[in-house]
């Protein structure tokens, strides 16, 4: 069968994108950048704190992660849980030895199950970001706006309701979003949101959100989970990615490594320790300016005015 | 009505690897390294084709649509700095409409010597299903969509997401394209048999494309690079026989990524300096090839 004549239109064959969500530009044309006390690489922990019903839901789609197993799947409920349990503070250990503040993107649904976790988790100075309402929560189009617009408020909520302060940031499950999904995150007060992976340094869309790139390829999901290489391995990585940033950044520019971590992946006793070298090292470089997802968006925005 | 369907595609001679006719490439050197950036453009909402699924997820596919913009926002950029420092031309697999939407991706490309090939008009517009018509104006689109962006005249086909139909090689042919990189099964550049003109084709690789090594062998960083080295290695030493060609078939999104860049830029090195490579462009390697070919000789 031939294929209708509108498969070969181009309606949207133009200069730039073909939406309007955000603009094109490269990033060999940006304004030079500096990041506080004068660094070339901001390093962002963003670490994913997340609750699996036993009951996953398959609307719009089933969450990475998610149960696998008919019911009841002990094996993954269990098996998340001691991310959150144990390996969490293996994660909050390890940043307090190295004297670094993270983000830490979670579902609201922790916050009501845990509130001690949210009390560590402020107490140590790091940031929350709003990760959906709990796994269940994804979003994709198909869901009505109405359902998308709720889930958001809910996640909201309940995470200022517990921790006292309203999220600045949003992380999507799976980073996935509906074509309504950056007009309602803006709408609901937020200032950057960190789904779109097609960047390395912050930009903004059409409707004024901030974009804070959370490099999908640099998370230990991504390099341990999915690709099936060792702890050592993705530090070693994460450590090759900071020279060449550092390089590229130099004494008069500035980059971003965004380190996104997993505490049922990164947690475990025999990864702990990779993970826990790897952050002090980064730390510890001299170019490096560790700071959370708002603090790096607060000093992007600063020097907005460059542009 | 169903097309008729062939059990043989018919496509070139079996030719065993042994007592080949002597190929020497310019200088004497025994493999030719070409180097393939696909630069695409895939859209964020295309039509669907009623044999093959654009994106796993509902559009937008957020993370797929966005890794491939990485590549024109930045990993091009690095990535194409990084082979201009070893002297890496690239011969280029061009989503054409790219040419619309990001100019100076492709201006860069043209300015760096690069050569282009088609790669269709979109990443997310495939041939399953097209009739000759349809298959005739993307070729006729990428002819002209490139001669007005960068003077070139294309001379070689990288089917658009890898779709073909039995009909592509026997038109690309027909409108003198003379290579297509469609065929894996040599290290050598051969005759593939068309219907009208002629054809060849030339080693693009999909075991040691970048997509494979990272997304189908889960290879770390480091072991790519390992992989691209062997490879070399291998093709370089049987190249003395007869010449080789290697080609390292890219994706800036995939190696152009901080992690990844660094490790690669030692395999380049390692090439650059070997000193038995002929590092060139697809065109060239043809024209090498077709001059060594009997009855094509001066």
């Amino acid at each position: 069968m031939t294929l209708d004549p509108s498969y070969l239109t181009y309606p949207k064959r133009q200069l730039g994108y073909d939406h309007d969500l955000y603009s094109w530009s490269a990033i060999k044309d940006r304004p030079k950048l500096r990041w506080p006390g004068d660094k070339g690489v901001a390093v962002w922990f963003c670490v994913s704190l997340e609750w699996f019903p036993l009951t996953p839901s398959d609307t719009p789609f089933r969450a990475p992660g998610h149960m696998v197993t008919p019911y009841p799947d002990y094996r993954h409920y269990t098996a998340r849980e001691y991310g959150t349990r144990v390996g969490f503070y293996r994660l909050l250990d390890a940043f307090a030895k190295a004297g670094v503040t993270a983000s830490i993107a979670i579902n609201s649904t922790i916050a009501e199950r845990y509130p001690e976790l949210i009390v560590e988790i402020v107490g140590a100075g790091h940031e929350i970001i709003a990760h959906s309402t709990d796994m269940n929560g994804t979003i994709a189009s198909g869901l009505p706006i109405e359902q998308e617009r709720a889930l958001i408020a809910r996640s909201l909520d309940t995470i200022e309701r517990v921790a006292g302060t309203r999220p600045r940031g949003w992380l999507s499950i799976a980073r996935s979003q509906s074509f309504n999904t950056l007009d309602l995150l803006h709408a609901a007060g937020l200032v950057y949101g960190c789904d779109w992976v097609n960047d390395e340094l912050p930009y903004r869309f059409s409707n004024g959100l901030l974009n804070l790139p959370l490099n999908h390829e640099l998370s230990d999901r991504q390099v341990i989970a999915v690709q099936q290489q060792s702890a050592d391995s993705y530090a070693e990585q994460l450590g090759d990615a900071f020279d060449w940033l550092a390089r590229e950044a130099g004494q008069t520019d500035a980059r971003l490594l965004p380190v996104h971590l997993t505490p049922y992946i990164s947690g475990l006793p025999y990864r702990i320790d990779a993970i826990e070298t790897m952050i002090a090292d980064l730390a510890g470089r001299a170019e490096a300016w560790v700071a959370p997802g708002g603090a790096i968006v607060d000093a992007w925005a600063a020097q907005e005015a460059n542009a | 009505m169903a097309e008729a369907q062939s059990a043989d595609p018919g496509l070139y001679a079996f030719q065993p690897y042994r007592n080949r006719p002597r190929i020497v490439w310019p200088g004497g050197k025994t493999v030719a390294v070409w180097v393939a950036p696909n630069l695409e453009y895939y859209e964020i909402d295309p039509p669907a084709n009623p044999h093959r699924k654009s994106w796993a997820k509902p559009h937008p596919d957020v993370v797929g649509y966005a890794h491939r913009d990485h590549s024109n926002r930045v990993s091009h950029w690095r990535m194409a700095e990084v082979m201009s420092r070893h002297g890496f031309p690239g011969s280029v697999s061009l989503s054409v409409a790219l040419c619309q939407h990001h100019p100076e991706v492709v201006e860069d490309g043209a300015r760096r010597g690069w050569e282009f090939f088609s790669h269709g008009i979109y990443n997310t517009r495939y041939a399953y299903g097209m009739d000759e018509a349809q298959e005739r104006a993307i070729i006729e689109d990428s002819i002209e969509t490139v001669q007005a962006a960068t003077g070139q005249r294309i001379r070689g086909w990288l089917a658009p997401a890898l779709t073909h139909t039995p009909r592509t090689l026997d038109l690309i042919a027909e409108y003198g394209l003379d290579y297509t990189c469609d065929l894996y099964h040599d290290d050598q550049v051969g005759d593939v048999k068309v219907t009208r003109g002629r054809l060849a084709s030339i080693p693009y690789s999909l075991e040691v494309n970048d997509h494979y090594g990272f997304f189908v062998y889960n290879m770390s960083p480091r072991d790519y690079a390992d992989t691209l080295i062997r490879q070399y290695e291998r093709l370089a030493s049987e190249g003395a026989a007869s010449g080789t060609v290697m080609c390292i078939p890219l994706h800036a999104y995939l190696i152009g990524q901080p992690h990844r860049i660094a490790a690669f830029e030692r395999v380049l090195e390692h090439i650059a300096g070997d000193g038995r490579a002929w590092i060139a462009r697809a065109g060239e390697i043809i024209d090498a090839w077709r001059g060594q070919q009997a009855g094509d000789g001066a």
